[in-house]
């Protein structure tokens, strides 16, 4: 069972962000466009956790949406193991967790039937009864009761809720779940139950995660694989472990350093300058070129492609480690 | 991202969920919404005043002195008693007095306004849910889809409701024979007030529908491909009732003036099936020779159920409006 | 720094009992049960807890934005030894601003979208400081250079929605500052921000009240911002404080069994794909808070009295924390 499931190759995605065609016209301007994506290329592996990282405007959260099939890509294509290039998925085969426990269960329906609804959608078990043994067991299997099927969402804190929609998540048997920022809107002692449960049924049930997220702490616990988004571009794929040890990229390295951390009490340091410019008007060559530290005039011009797992000229020109 | 509030609003995790599972009457009772009813004199008021009034229109045949439409029960020796007086031929009394033909006014107006509130609720639900439906496509589906929809509202917004229920009214009647439209005067009048009022539930619930598309609960059902109309019926439906509702209350009394208007200018309920409008266009010709309880006690109905029923209408739009509290 | 306050020397704020209460149709619940801390001259504050744990509350009941339901109920506010709980609207809207700064995690609440920024610094410079409209002016050229802000003399004329999530934190850091305040109060300043940009303004405003010796309050959910720029942390849990003590003994030492399982429930940096510690259940709704210890339900050590009574605040290392564990009395009680 080991392997490739899912391939995402060189997938862009532009947005229009002109203003109304009568405003653009009467203004004399052309049309804008954001590229929110462009170029990403990279592979997960069956029953691992992949994870991208990366602040507003990295366009992690436009993966995630184009490889679950809610945006449809302005080029490239995911290809799933066992489906021609481009074809999507058996319906249920590939399920979402959202980031706003609070916002991605709706608040008019019972626990029972928003768990029940994948079923219901790929038909599967096909009869009520069978149905609803299936919801109970989902609902001990995320640790709440059975009788919890009956009662509406509002009656659930943030990480109950979270609960529910993995067990949502997990009713139509997919192979592979896309977890988008899954624990951010939840208090850190929920956040290590939500964390440890999706772990717990990774290992029973041999689930495939892409996993986004902006706290690089949360990703080293969970991912075996991470990949570092800066405006659209990957600039860094690596197992975690090497990426938390030997971080190659000079972003990766400002994100690693950023990260506030327990061990380090009352440290001073001096953090890199600068922010995230907007994705409206990149800069040219490397987009990272503003800010970085290791910054050499090819940098301006030639943006970097993605080799030997890294983006950058200074990092590729080095000796091969 | 995290949300925490500076101001001193009470945390999230105040409001409690009953956790005897209460049966849905006491739920009900005990509900925010029931709560804010009891506490507002005005709305408690209004909807004592309003069930009264509808309650009696309801039960007309059952409660009214007299069935006002069946001659034999009508006594022309009677006419124009006036309100609590004894008639001088037989000595019967008219709390509300009586008209020309001896019918007994309480009873026409109680007939009436049945009537009345037929036609204010049918065309009520007509216009709701043909709007609600097309803000939901329109909301949803997007696109020219949307632009068609919300360009006919806009335009249909831009002219008084009246003139064009007028128009529609106009249009049927020259359209059907005239050896039917005594009868069908009722559909057609419940088809132009409610094609007259669609536009403003659509526009709500398409505002209402584009917030709710960007929730994730949609999304989770987008990404098992669930078909367009189950997301719209079953996921979105249900969380854009809440203006709506507000928006039928208020519209029920505006039916129901739109209705006596039309009747009033003589195009609506005919006088052998009068509604309150055509009770007053008909006690109209009586104010100026002194009989004014055949016009006084129609209006009066509708003022009092209109005023009741907007009343209501304002307090639920408040009640259910979390930024007012 | 992380030496507790010189004895002596008043603190700058004195927290005493401080009861918070909001009166809902279903009963009186109680937000903050008799909360207690100091700063002193100098110090940084951190205060962490999860949602609903009172901490943004306890800020906003020292800096008096109070709206109703909610209410003081008892308890004492000091600022430099003279109560502020009882003033007047009009006296605690002086208090704010002059001499206690706010930053809040949405610059936007601080920041009025309409005005340029340049307008609302030379306003708070001139209305506490007294100068004339070219000095201040100058002045604020000169915080806005402090905190971060390239080009100030041109960006003083700029409009709130003209600059960076970061750069908008950083006004927001001139304003709180503007008035030369004895206490700020930041409430989750950077949770709204990347973490690049997080970094930098953690590292600017401890650079700035360490150079002024300005007090300030920092309320997070983050324990890594908290051990990064505070000298001591109050860790609250169902509206009371359960541990407060230096910065590194509460983290590496936690005394209360509370604190100590959100330590280990942080995800960290070092090690590789472990398992992280949990706390069972969820804090309590604030109408279901259980009797005596409110951690009690979800504690794998309470025993006996922590059902009975609260446990007060009592020493523990070099820090106090609430639990009856740390009472010899009652734990051998318990034994025998």
């Amino acid at each position: 069972m080991s392997g490739i499931l899912v391939t995402i190759d060189a997938l862009e995605r532009r947005f229009d962000v002109s203003k109304p065609w009568l405003e653009r016209v009467l203004a004399g301007e052309r049309r804008l466009s954001l590229k929110a994506v462009d170029g990403v290329s990279f592979a997960i592996r069956r029953g691992e956790t992949f994870a991208l990282v990366g602040e507003s405007g990295s366009g992690k959260s436009t993966i995630a949406k184009m490889i679950v099939g809610l945006l449809p890509p302005s080029a490239g294509r995911v290809t799933y193991a066992g489906r021609a290039p481009g074809e999507a998925p058996a319906a249920g085969g590939v399920q979402m967790i959202f980031q706003d426990p609070y916002a991605s269960l709706n608040p008019r329906w019972r626990v029972g039937d928003i768990i029940a609804e994948p079923m219901t959608a790929i038909g599967r078990p096909a009869d009520r009864a069978a149905r609803r043994a299936r919801v109970a067991e989902l609902l001990a299997l995320v640790g709440l009761s059975p009788r919890d099927a009956e009662k509406y969402p509002h009656q659930f804190s943030g990480g109950q809720r979270q609960r529910i929609a993995i067990a949502r998540a997990l009713s139509s048997e997919p192979d592979f779940i896309i977890c988008d920022e899954p624990t951010s809107a939840l208090d850190v002692s929920v956040q290590a139950q939500i964390l440890n449960l999706m772990r717990d049924l990774q290992d029973r049930l041999g689930l495939t995660y892409l996993l986004i997220s902006h706290n690089l702490a949360v990703v080293r616990h969970m991912a075996h694989q991470i990949g570092v988004l800066y405006l659209g571009r990957l600039v860094e794929v690596q197992e975690t472990e090497r990426l938390f040890t030997a971080p190659r990229h000079p972003y990766t390295r400002l994100l690693i350093d950023a990260v506030p951390d327990l061990a380090e009490i009352g440290r001073d340091r001096e953090p890199l300058q600068g922010e995230v410019p907007s994705p409206i008007d990149p800069p040219p060559g490397c987009t990272f070129h503003p800010r970085c530290p290791l910054v050499v005039p090819r940098c301006r011009s030639e943006a970097p492609l993605l080799r030997d797992g890294v983006a950058c000229h200074v990092a590729q020109s080095a000796a091969p480690t | 991202m995290r949300s925490h509030e500076p101001e001193t609003a009470p945390p999230e995790n105040v409001s409690p969920a009953p956790e005897p599972r209460l049966p849905a009457l006491a739920r009900a009772w005990d509900s925010d919404l029931a709560h804010a009813f009891r506490s507002s004199p005005v709305a408690m008021l209004s909807a004592l005043i309003a069930l009264t009034m509808i309650g009696a229109a309801v039960l007309a045949p059952l409660i009214a002195p007299q069935n006002p439409f069946n001659p034999a029960e009508l006594n022309l020796m009677e006419g124009m008693t006036r309100p609590g007086q004894a008639n001088e031929f037989t000595g019967r009394s008219f709390l509300f007095g009586s008209d020309p033909q001896g019918r007994d006014m309480l009873s026409a107006v109680l007939y009436g306004a049945r009537v009345s509130l037929l036609v204010g609720a049918a065309s009520v639900a007509f216009s709701a849910v043909f709007g609600v439906v097309l803000g939901l496509m329109a909301g949803y589906l997007g696109g020219r889809v949307e632009a068609i929809i919300m360009r006919i509202a806009d335009i249909q917004l831009s002219f008084p409701a009246i003139l064009i229920a007028l128009l529609i009214f106009g249009v049927a009647r020259g359209v059907i024979p005239p050896a039917q439209q005594e009868d069908a005067t009722l559909i057609l009048l419940i088809l132009a007030i409610g094609l007259s009022n669609w536009a403003q539930y659509a526009r709500t619930v398409r505002g209402s529908t584009l917030i709710e598309k960007g929730k994730e609960y949609v999304q989770a059902a987008r990404v098992i491909r669930r078909p367009a109309f189950v997301i719209m019926l079953r996921h979105i439906l249900p969380n854009v009732m809440g203006p709506v509702t507000v928006i039928a209350t208020i519209n029920l009394a505006l039916a129901i003036i739109e209705e006596a208007t039309l009747s009033f200018l003589g195009v609506g309920m005919p006088p052998t099936q009068p509604s309150l409008g055509t009770l007053i266009r008909v006690g109209q010709q009586f104010l100026f020779s002194g009989e004014w309880w055949i016009l006084f006690f129609p209006a009066l109905m509708l003022v009092l159920l209109a005023l009741a029923i907007n009343l209501i209408g304002d307090w639920l739009r408040d009640a259910l409006n979390p930024r007012l509290k | 720094m992380t030496a507790p306050p010189p004895p002596g020397a008043a603190p700058v704020l004195e927290v005493r009992d401080l009861v918070f209460e909001f009166r809902t149709r279903r009963g009186v619940l109680r937000a903050l049960d008799h909360v207690s801390f100091d700063i002193a001259k100098g110090e940084v504050l951190g205060v962490v807890g999860e949602s609903g744990a009172g901490k943004s509350l306890t800020g906003a009941a020292i800096i008096g934005l109070i709206e109703p339901p909610g209410r003081i109920a008892g308890g004492e506010i000091r600022l430099e030894g003279a109560r502020i709980d009882n003033l007047a609207p009009d006296a605690m809207r002086r208090i704010r601003g002059r001499r206690i700064g706010m930053i809040f995690q949405d610059p936007l609440t601080s920041l009025n979208p309409l005005f340029r920024v340049g307008d609302q610094l030379v306003e708070t410079i001139q209305i506490h400081l007294g100068l004339d409209d070219a000095a201040a002016r100058a002045r604020a050229i000169a915080l806005l250079a402090e905190v971060g802000i390239p080009a100030p003399e041109r960006r003083i004329d700029g409009y709130p929605h003209e600059f960076s999530g970061g750069m908008r934190q950083r006004v927001v850091i001139a304003l709180a500052l503007a008035a030369e305040p004895d206490l700020i109060i930041a409430d989750e300043p950077t949770t709204a921000l990347d973490v690049s940009v997080q970094a930098q303004i953690i590292t600017l405003l401890k650079r700035l009240c360490r150079e002024r010796g300005t007090s300030v309050m920092l309320i997070t959910h983050d324990m890594g911002v908290i051990a990064e720029i505070a000298d001591r942390v109050a860790v609250m849990y169902a509206g009371r404080i359960v541990e407060i003590g230096p910065v590194g003994a509460v983290i590496r030492a936690p005394r209360h069994p509370y604190a100590a399982g959100l330590m280990g429930a942080i995800p960290s940096l070092e090690g590789g794909r472990a398992r992280l510690l949990q706390i069972p259940g969820a804090m309590p709704r604030l109408d279901r808070i259980p009797s005596g210890c409110a951690f009690r339900p979800r504690c794998g050590q309470a025993f006996a009295p922590c059902s009975e009574r609260v446990p007060p605040l009592m020493a523990a290392g070099s820090g106090l924390a609430a639990c009856w564990l740390l009472d010899a009395d009652m734990t051998a009680e318990a034994a025998r």
